[in-house]
């Protein structure tokens, strides 16, 4: 084989990983910032996270083996990222006085006006709110599971990839989360 | 972009099926709210994905936070090590005044004990001298007793 087309080689595979890499983007970056907003209620850092996601995900992109979906593989990036900015946050209180993120009236007003009555639509948007105050009290891994079951609806084998928890644990998460939500649906209906 | 394609319709269904320890009406009930909660999320999520990007304005808004943040830092560091050194100052300064006072009142008991062995010097003095007055006075010689009782005679005139 020439050096010359050795490089033309190498040249199409990197031409082609890049193509790969830009449909992955185009496919999951939507699913990506959805799970980082509601786990941040911030739009902003949403999406700075879902850019250090893709960005953290196209530096190794050559290191991806494809034993898991890439939909996994990036949502496990996410998660690690949304998790070291908590870490980092509760280590720097003092550079921010105040969060930026959403209060859960206002993440409770996205609703579309589908609904058949005002009545129904007053209750589905007292539910939703029911619901974030119920997130907000959970700990981080009962919220990312809860989040990826039943925002994203992931498989729980899929939740255990992405989180790299047991399928027993991600349960136990899972039925917590949801009786902790039951709870407040309960206690206020 | 829209990624809420079906939402919420089938799969909270079975989800909330492998909950256990739920009676139907509840179950009913938080399956509404799971899916509304799912379409509240996804409609809030494509409005803010389609948005306009401010990335401009929260550049900016970040870096004024950022900014503060280190201008508080930098004013509480100034303030700790102005502090410290105004403490370490003060203490130096407060050691200084004490030692001054401690050297000034040395000297002064000093001199004060020199003036009183001076005084007592003194003191000693005269006796002597007065001792050697009459001392020597009474050695004058019997021959010139007739000159100083004249001498004396003398002074009481």
């Amino acid at each position: 084989m020439t050096r010359a087309t050795a490089e033309e080689i190498a040249a199409h595979k990197l031409e082609a990983a890049t193509d790969e890499f830009s449909l992955v983007v185009e496919r999951h970056r939507p699913q990506i910032f959805r799970f980082l907003l509601a786990s941040t209620r911030d739009v902003d850092l949403a999406e700075t996270l879902t850019q250090e996601c893709f960005l953290k995900a196209h530096r190794n992109w050559g290191t991806f083996r494809g034993e898991s979906s890439a939909m996994t593989w990036l949502m496990r990036i996410a998660i690690n990222l949304q998790k070291d900015h908590w870490r980092n946050r509760r280590m720097q209180f003092w550079r921010h006085t105040q969060t930026s993120s959403v209060d859960m009236d206002d993440a409770g007003e996205w609703l579309p006006s589908g609904e058949s009555s005002v009545e129904r639509q007053l209750l589905a948007r007292e539910q939703v709110s029911q619901v974030w105050t119920a997130v907000k009290g959970l700990s981080e891994r009962q919220r990312t599971v809860f989040l990826l079951r039943y925002v994203e609806e992931q498989e729980l084998s899929e939740i255990a990839r992405a989180t790299g928890l047991s399928e027993g644990t991600v349960k136990a998460h899972l039925s917590r989360a949801v009786t902790k939500v039951r709870a407040e649906l309960g206690g206020k209906q | 972009m829209n990624f809420g394609e079906n939402i919420g319709e089938k799969r909270t269904d079975r989800n909330i099926q492998a909950e256990p320890g739920a009676s139907n009406t509840e179950d009913l009930a938080l399956e509404q709210a799971l899916k509304n909660f799912r379409i509240s999320v996804v409609a809030w999520s494509d409005a803010a994905y389609g948005r306009p990007r401010a990335v401009t304005q929260a550049v900016r808004r970040r870096s004024w936070r950022l900014a503060i943040g280190w201008a508080m830092g930098c004013a509480l560091a100034v303030g700790v090590v102005a502090g410290a050194g105004y403490e370490r100052h003060r203490a130096h300064e407060m050691a200084r005044i004490e030692a001054a006072r401690l050297a000034g009142q040395q000297r002064l008991a000093i001199e004060q004990e020199g003036r009183v062995r001076q005084q007592q010097a003194l003191a000693e003095e005269e006796d002597l001298l007065a001792k050697v007055d009459s001392d020597v006075s009474r050695e004058v010689p019997s021959a010139m007793e007739p000159l100083a009782q004249l001498m004396a005679e003398d002074e009481r005139q």
